[in-house]
């Protein structure tokens, strides 16, 4: 299992740096994509919460293009990859809007004092 | 050990520190350039996997934009003193070991079926492939309304961002 693991599987030919083994990309944003759950779930600060959102995003990111390079460099990869930039941008701007908006109605940014819904 | 190997490494490493930064820091703004350190690790791997145009695009959206937004967040809100509660840490921990779990399994899982290569398809070149990526965003027959949406998407946050981070009642204040 764990020489499965390490072992670099062989790339295909004609993609670039085959030295590198795929699954040490995705191992890598699966790391990342942990970090930013971990991140999403532990922290109160809003600003950081979105942070944690935004390495989420680019572990996809990551998984998109290995998985593009694994099929001689797929341009549907890059394409998905744009458009999820597209959208962290869109939600960064959002977000920081809110935040924004939401610290001038109640002075703090902790998540935990967002109790108006609550029965 | 070739050079590919070797910049693998240090990115890998740039990118979790950045990460663990920004997660661990109880300083906002190290946070941000926890961020933007683990933003520029990731643009690098878009490098080694060939996409050199998504590299680009990372650094001018990501590090050019998107953190400097965090950075204007932050200077808008004065610092937050939050608790460390251990039930919270213990939580996120579950989850985030349970998503380990399912995330090794599903990389570990599928060996041998990432190779199914399109026969097609030649060696591939990264300025032959921007020109497909080009290609495909114009096509009506692919991305083209997607492409479309995501710019109305774009004019519409824009539009409400303004609009939302605008103070109640006063006028141009």
């Amino acid at each position: 299992m764990i020489a499965s693991i390490l072992a670099v599987l062989p790339a295909a030919e004609g993609i670039p740096n085959p030295s590198i083994p795929t699954s040490w990309v995705l191992l890598l944003a699966a790391l990342l994509f942990i970090l930013g759950i971990y991140g999403f779930l532990v922290r109160r600060d809003l600003i950081v919460v979105f942070m944690s959102i935004e390495l989420m995003l680019n572990a996809a990111n990551l998984t998109f293009l290995a998985a593009a390079r694994e099929r001689m460099l797929d341009p549907e990869g890059q394409v998905y990859a744009i458009f999820v930039i597209t959208v962290a941008a869109v939600e960064a701007a959002v977000g920081l809007a809110l935040l924004i908006a939401w610290f001038r109605l109640r002075a703090t940014l902790d998540v935990e004092t967002a109790v108006e819904l609550e029965g | 050990m070739s050079a590919e190997i070797l910049a693998f490494l240090v990115l890998a490493t740039a990118t979790v520190a950045g990460g663990v930064v920004t997660l661990w820091s109880r300083y906002v703004v190290h946070s941000a350039f926890g961020l933007m350190l683990s933003l520029l690790g990731v643009a690098g791997f878009y490098v080694l996997l060939g996409s050199d145009f998504l590299a680009v695009t990372q650094v001018v959206v990501y590090v050019g934009g998107v953190v400097v937004l965090y950075l204007f967040g932050v200077m808008l809100t004065p610092p937050d003193r939050e608790e460390r509660s251990i039930r919270r840490i213990a939580v996120a921990g579950i989850f985030a070991v349970a998503a380990l779990v399912v995330l090794l399994k599903a990389v570990f899982g599928m060996e041998g079926r990432w190779y199914g290569v399109d026969p097609d398809r030649g060696p591939a070149s990264g300025g032959a492939v921007i020109r497909e990526v080009g290609n495909a965003f114009m096509d009506k027959e692919a991305y083209l309304l997607p492409f479309e949406i995501a710019s109305v998407l774009l004019l519409v946050a824009l539009v409400g961002a303004v609009f939302i981070a605008r103070r109640e009642g006063g006028r141009g204040s």
